[in-house]
């Protein structure tokens, strides 16, 4: 049932228009950050107001739309989001990856690989790769512009030279079809590999900071790394709990006072369906 | 065996029937009425609709209630609300000479033609708690003095007299349409325009800190409150199929501007310069903090030395100006992070493996 006070997923045409033009951008120039003139949404900034803007932007009647936060389906913020759309645009919702043509996610890619026929959308907060090295978008811009990212090569060698390794263990940036370093949002980078060459169309949306960028499908994304330090995908040393998995990534859960803990899968439908042995 | 937690659809709910109970009270008390709050905290409402850039004090005041008294949150409602609405139009420019003036002060002359008036501020009261008002809400039994608001007829601004001389910059019209910062992306470096926009919806407690800071020396202008005025003005629009404009409905506002010491530079003669600040609504401590931000921030145009200082950097203002949004990213940081969290567990829990294996290396 939807919401007839609104317009369909509630932002008015003109404003998906404005949106679709800024992902239009986004893929005609994969990794850019194209600024967009944000709304102020019926949720709060930082609760994912981008990547429902793109998510609405987007949708269309027929769709079957998958929400998920920390990879599962049931967190508050994926129930609230996936709510919304159910109100406002009373479309098809669905907890299987392979059954949704339109996911929305925040910090996670699903385990279950995507295809050509679905478009994933990220929740961003701080689109930008280069904001914790130079905080002013005046200058950052200048960055991207000249693809002058030495300070970022300079950054990960700093951290081999202190730690023996990269320590950035998510929302680790990568470099798009050989131009724009990018920010693929605060995924573990155990999930970088699969921005890789992926089928499915990849829209990343930060309300608050007004940007939208995108990795049209078989984008080569590559992890920055050295070649005598190459990037690794990682992820606790343990198989689910529940499923037994022993290539997904896994939240773990404080069991009891005395130090115990459980590592199980953080993608809900993937654990659900590997446990059944339909995986 | 352990199951993973599932019932967050439940949780929410319970958690917002929990919310309306809280907001509602125990029933044996009468229920606050929208009309009593737009009425009687009219500065709470006032604040609501220029921080929600919404000039409706109907819908700040259930905003208000709705938000249980939290006034960021009923920004919050407003700001969400407001960018639904449909645009039919720009309005010409309000005309503040034409003010129907409620409160008009001038720190600078003793008396200008138009007068002083003080207006209902707290300015002059003794801020001991009046245990009448607990008891009841009874009207004072003062009369009210003769005179209240001024008829409509202009009252110039203050500044034009100094404007006379020439002692102060000119402020000459510009017809340039001013960008919309609802409408389209912040680019950065903003127009004086762009930067008013943004200070005329900022954060009340962040102006205000910024403006702190530059009397406090971090960026010193050397302010003083050439005419804060209160009242209300009309507000019209060209009407296309008409051909001229007519008045659509009035607003309150509180103007503020500031005439500030400067010795000149090599580019400019020594004169006074101006901080402007324009708010809807009774929110004078709003106003001057802007005009006095306002002024930090055109140390550029008038050829002055950047001194680092937080109110001289525009970036840095515009930026973090914004409460909703500002609130917005500070609290996301309740939601779930397990992923995030637990890729750093698991990097600490390395590091710190590979420097107990150096230790044993080295021993």
């Amino acid at each position: 049932m939807s919401d007839q006070a609104y317009n369909f997923a509630y932002l008015d045409e003109g404003t998906k228009r404005m949106i679709r033009r800024a992902i239009l951008k986004g893929i005609a120039v994969p990794g850019y950050q194209v600024p967009f003139a944000s709304r102020e949404m019926p949720m709060p900034y930082g609760w994912g107001t981008g990547g429902v803007q793109v998510t609405a932007a987007v949708l269309t009647p027929g769709d079957v739309l998958k929400v998920i936060d920390q990879g599962a389906d049931d967190t508050t913020n994926a129930v609230s989001i996936r709510k919304f759309f159910q109100r406002t645009a009373g479309v098809a919702t669905t907890e299987r990856t392979n059954e949704a043509t339109m996911i929305q996610t925040r910090h996670r890619i699903p385990e279950t690989p995507l295809t050509g026929d679905q478009i994933l959308v990220y929740q961003v907060p701080i689109p930008e790769p280069m904001r914790f090295l130079e905080p002013r978008e005046t200058e950052t811009r200048r960055i991207h512009a000249l693809a002058d990212y030495g300070l970022m090569q300079v950054r990960l060698y700093e951290d081999i030279a202190r730690h023996g390794e990269i320590a950035t263990s998510y929302a680790y940036p990568v470099e798009v079809a050989g131009r724009y370093v990018m920010d693929p949002s605060p995924i573990p980078k155990f999930d970088n590999p699969k921005l890789d060459d992926c089928p499915a169309i990849q829209l990343f949306g930060a309300g608050r900071e007004q940007r939208i960028y995108a990795l049209p499908p078989y984008t080569h994304v590559r992890s920055l790394d050295f070649e005598d330090h190459p990037f690794t995908a990682s992820k606790a040393d343990h198989a689910c709990a529940i499923c037994g998995s022993g290539t997904s990534y896994l939240d773990e859960v404080i069991t009891d006072d005395a130090g115990g803990r459980m590592f199980v899968c953080s993608d809900t439908d993937y654990c659900a369906q590997n446990a059944k042995g339909g995986a | 065996m352990y199951v993973a937690v599932k019932g967050g659809e439940r949780a929410i709910d319970a958690a917002h029937a929990w919310l309306d109970r809280s907001r509602r009270g125990p029933v044996d008390q009468p229920v606050l009425d929208t009309a009593q709050i737009r009425d009687q905290m009219g500065l709470a409402v006032t604040r609501v609709m220029a921080e929600g850039s919404l000039y409706d004090p109907d819908l700040a005041a259930l905003a208000i209630k709705q938000a249980c008294g939290d006034l960021i949150e009923a920004i919050f409602l407003i700001r969400a609300y407001r960018t639904t609405l449909p645009r039919f139009g720009a309005s010409i420019p309000i005309d503040t000479a034409a003010m129907r003036l409620k409160r008009r002060v001038s720190a600078t002359f003793k008396d200008a033609p138009g007068g002083q008036i003080l207006g209902p501020t707290f300015d002059y009261t003794h801020r001991l708690l009046d245990f009448r008002l607990m008891a009841d809400g009874e009207l004072p039994t003062e009369p009210l003095a003769e005179g209240g608001e001024t008829e409509s007829a202009a009252t110039p601004h203050v500044l034009s007299f100094l404007n006379r001389d020439g002692l102060i910059e000119d402020a000459a019209p510009d017809e340039t349409p001013p960008a919309d910062l609802t409408r389209e992306p912040m680019e950065l470096p903003a127009d004086r325009t762009l930067r008013l926009q943004a200070l005329a919806r900022g954060d009340e407690g962040f102006l205000l800190g910024l403006a702190y800071s530059t009397q406090r020396g971090y960026a010193r202008n050397h302010a003083f409150v050439g005419e804060l005025r209160i009242g209300m003005v009309a507000v019209e629009m060209d009407i296309p199929e008409l051909g001229f404009a007519i008045e659509i409905g009035e607003i309150e506002v509180t103007e503020c501007e500031t005439v500030n010491q400067f010795k000149g530079s090599r580019s400019e003669p020594a004169q006074f310069t101006r901080g402007y600040g324009l708010t809807f609504g009774q929110t004078e401590r709003k106003a001057l903090a802007m005009a006095l931000v306002d002024r930090a921030l055109r140390w550029e145009e008038l050829g002055e030395e950047d001194q680092g200082a937080p109110a001289q950097d525009q970036e840095f203002v515009l930026s973090h100006c914004d409460n909703i949004q500002a609130t917005g990213f500070l609290e996301h940081i309740k939601l779930p992070h397990y992923v995030d969290f637990q890729a750093e567990l698991e990097l600490v829990r390395r590091l710190r493996a590979g420097l107990s294996d150096q230790d044993e290396d080295a021993a």
